[in-house]
């Protein structure tokens, strides 16, 4: 008899390739290694100067996302930096021998919504990519994690990674989760809660009913945002609603396969009694549309709440941090988050970029338009998710309404191509991060679910989305 | 990698919590597909207004500091991306070593990785040596052998995993380490489950 085991044991000692003993790092083998523009031209020209192959190019996908424009693709890409980083990619490929989804590609888009969508990303893998947001994929039941690119260098040439064991957290999610509060609300609950750095040193594991009711895309939401927390990693375990996503799509395993997977698949979950180095209890039904005020993902509030007074933060850096927040985002103490009027909506992103979030936020749209004062985008997470909105006619009613319909990317969620936010303005974003700069420089970011953004994208401020018809 | 055994020099504070990366660096600067250069950006929009004019009153653009070797800042430094950039763009602008009460873990490995040394301290110790370091004449030491920091009236000790303070005392190529265990890798390889995905 073995001890109970938590799922993230479970997959990291199924890919130990040489066990350090503890007083060095387990060497783990690496099943994915998703690659984009911004992170590896170093690791490459490294891996070239040092005369190092690619060891698994089969294991290796490279997309386009970060520097990529979302209009004008036509007439190619004005930005000549981001030219370069784009062309060298497409030359560090083709060398190497690695799948690329190009501008052209119709697959192209954010790296960590192709990987689901392809099927590529299953549970049980072990998934990396110079990107933090990498830990979306742990919604299959994978152990994903972003890295930096020293470490992508050293994936491609060995296709492993030597890591030390970090700790694991349960966060155990049950209840009802209220109608207009969304898998959004529940992590941005979550970072509130636990502080972005309350997940440093762990891997979280989402569970309980809350969780267990949510689509792939909404589990994808949760897992994404565990980098906000400080998390290594975060998973959910695998389940019927996981296989069914999975089933027939591109690279997923097919007749005899599919079954040996599926039963792999279905050993995964952490054994009941297992144990957590620490465990975390949020009640579903209690928790509200959250919005961002400040400059890190934790400072936020339901949208029944107000801006808080710093005076009230007892540590001194949250105290000072918090002041430095509200001088930055031009915001009093009191004001109810109601009264906080937008410029911009931001809808996109390896966050809220899906087809489900898209519909959602059509539903919502629907015979309606914006704000005279706001202008608004959508930058679908995929040519594939644009694909699929335009054939279910999504693409009109964002349009109607007043919303641009933009080319696949991660856009205004990072601002390295022309999507950015100018000095003083104000974005209602469906993104993960409000740091400062983030979107633009000295643009405002407020982090919201794309039902809280599409509301107040037709308002022009926050409004209770729960309350709203 | 340069081995590293002690730093010594002067101190830059920046005692502000959660330093992200887009702080250390932002997007903008992340075009560039070389590995050197990045040092100018370093904060950089804490260094330049928006019309790109000199904030002198920033801690990296006092001339006083202009020497300083070590960064001691906040909890949670280096939060957020992954980008290597961060802890390039540091390093560019001629610091060894960060210390702060703790860091974000991506960031923590990308500075071993590249052989700029995070010392974690506890919150009072960084206090400390930040009101030491706010007279730009005290030098810190840290001794990486040793793991004490030192500087005027102050001394204490700090933990590194021992794999990461031997590859940074040495300088070693993480890859080559790993290429030693060629073998167990192919032994791994020709186990895996036939249904896992490939391109």
């Amino acid at each position: 008899m073995t001890a109970p085991r938590t799922m993230y044991e479970k997959i990291w000692a199924d890919h130990v390739v040489r066990d350090g003993g503890g007083s060095e790092p387990d060497l783990l083998y690496i099943d994915l290694h998703l690659v984009h523009e911004v992170t590896s031209p170093q690791a490459f020209e490294s891996l070239d100067l040092t005369n190092r192959k690619v060891r698994r190019p089969d294991l290796t996908l490279a997309t386009v996302d970060h520097g990529v424009p979302t209009e004008g693709r036509a007439l190619g890409i004005k930005d000549p930096l981001s030219k370069k980083q784009i062309d060298t990619l497409v030359a560090n490929c083709a060398n190497h021998n690695i799948e690329l989804y190009d501008i052209s590609d119709i697959r192209q888009g954010i790296v960590h919504v192709i990987g689901p969508e392809q099927g590529i990303t299953q549970p049980g893998m072990t998934i990396v990519c110079g990107d933090s947001h990498t830990s979306t994929h742990g919604a299959f039941g994978a152990l994903a994690f972003g890295i930096g690119t020293s470490e992508v260098e050293h994936v491609l040439a060995t296709q492993s990674l030597p890591q030390s064991r970090p700790q694991s957290m349960a966060v155990n999610v049950n209840g009802e989760l209220p109608a207009g509060v969304t898998a959004k609300d529940i992590i941005l609950g979550i970072i509130n809660h636990i502080g972005v750095a309350g997940g440093t040193g762990y891997v979280i594991e989402y569970r309980g009913t809350a969780i267990e009711a949510l689509s792939m895309a909404g589990r994808m939401t949760i897992c994404n945002m565990s980098i906000e927390a400080g998390a290594r990693a975060g998973m959910i375990a695998p389940d019927k609603t996981t296989f069914d996503y999975l089933k027939d799509r591109n690279f997923a395993p097919t007749d005899k396969a599919w079954d040996d997977a599926v039963a792999y698949w279905k050993s995964l979950p952490s054994d009941p009694g297992a144990e957590f180095d620490v465990e975390i209890d949020i009640d579903a039904a209690a928790l509200a549309p959250y919005v961002s005020w400040g400059t890190n993902p934790a400072q936020t509030v339901p949208i029944t709440g107000a801006v808080p007074d710093p005076g009230e933060f007892e540590n001194a850096l949250e105290r000072d941090a918090a002041e430095r927040a509200l001088a930055y985002m031009d915001l009093e103490a009191g004001t109810p988050m109601t009264e906080i009027f937008v410029d911009r909506i931001f809808f996109g992103s390896c966050t809220n970029g899906r087809i489900e979030d898209l519909r959602v936020g059509a539903k919502l749209l629907e015979g309606k338009t914006i704000h005279p004062n706001v202008h608004a985008m959508v930058v679908p997470g995929s040519g594939l998710v644009k694909l699929q909105a335009e054939e279910e006619g999504l693409d009109i009613i964002f349009k109607n309404a007043g919303f641009e319909w933009r080319e696949p990317g991660c856009s205004m969620c990072l601002g390295m191509n022309p999507d950015i936010l100018m000095p003083g303005e104000r974005c209602a974003s469906t993104s993960n991060r409000n740091f400062e700069g983030r979107q633009g420089r000295n643009g405002r970011t407020h982090l919201v679910s794309p039902e809280m953004a599409v509301a107040a994208a037709v308002e022009g401020h926050f409004v209770d989305v729960r309350e709203w018809k | 990698m340069e081995p590293i055994s002690v730093i010594a020099g002067q101190m830059a504070p920046l005692p502000r919590a959660n330093v992200d990366t887009d702080a250390i660096i932002p997007k903008q600067f992340l075009k560039r597909v070389e590995r050197s250069g990045f040092g100018p950006f370093l904060f950089y929009e804490w260094s330049y207004d928006e019309e790109g004019e000199l904030i002198e009153g920033f801690i990296l653009n006092q001339p006083a500091y202009a020497a300083a070797t070590v960064l001691v800042s906040g909890p949670n430094f280096g939060s957020g991306s992954s980008r290597e950039h961060a802890p390039w763009s540091i390093e560019d602008r001629g610091f060894k070593a960060v210390i702060a009460p703790s860091f974000a873990d991506i960031f923590y490995n990308n500075c071993i990785n590249i052989g700029l040394l995070p010392v974690v301290l506890t919150d009072d110790e960084v206090a400390q040596l930040t009101d030491i370091a706010n007279d730009p004449d005290n030098l810190v030491s840290i001794d990486l052998a040793a793991q004490t920091v030192r500087s005027i009236g102050f001394d204490a000790t700090f933990e590194i995993a021992p794999f990461a303070k031997h590859r940074l005392a040495e300088g070693l190529d993480n890859i080559a380490l790993t290429l030693e265990h060629a073998t167990a890798i192919d032994t791994y390889e020709a186990t895996r489950a036939a249904f896992k995905p490939s391109l």
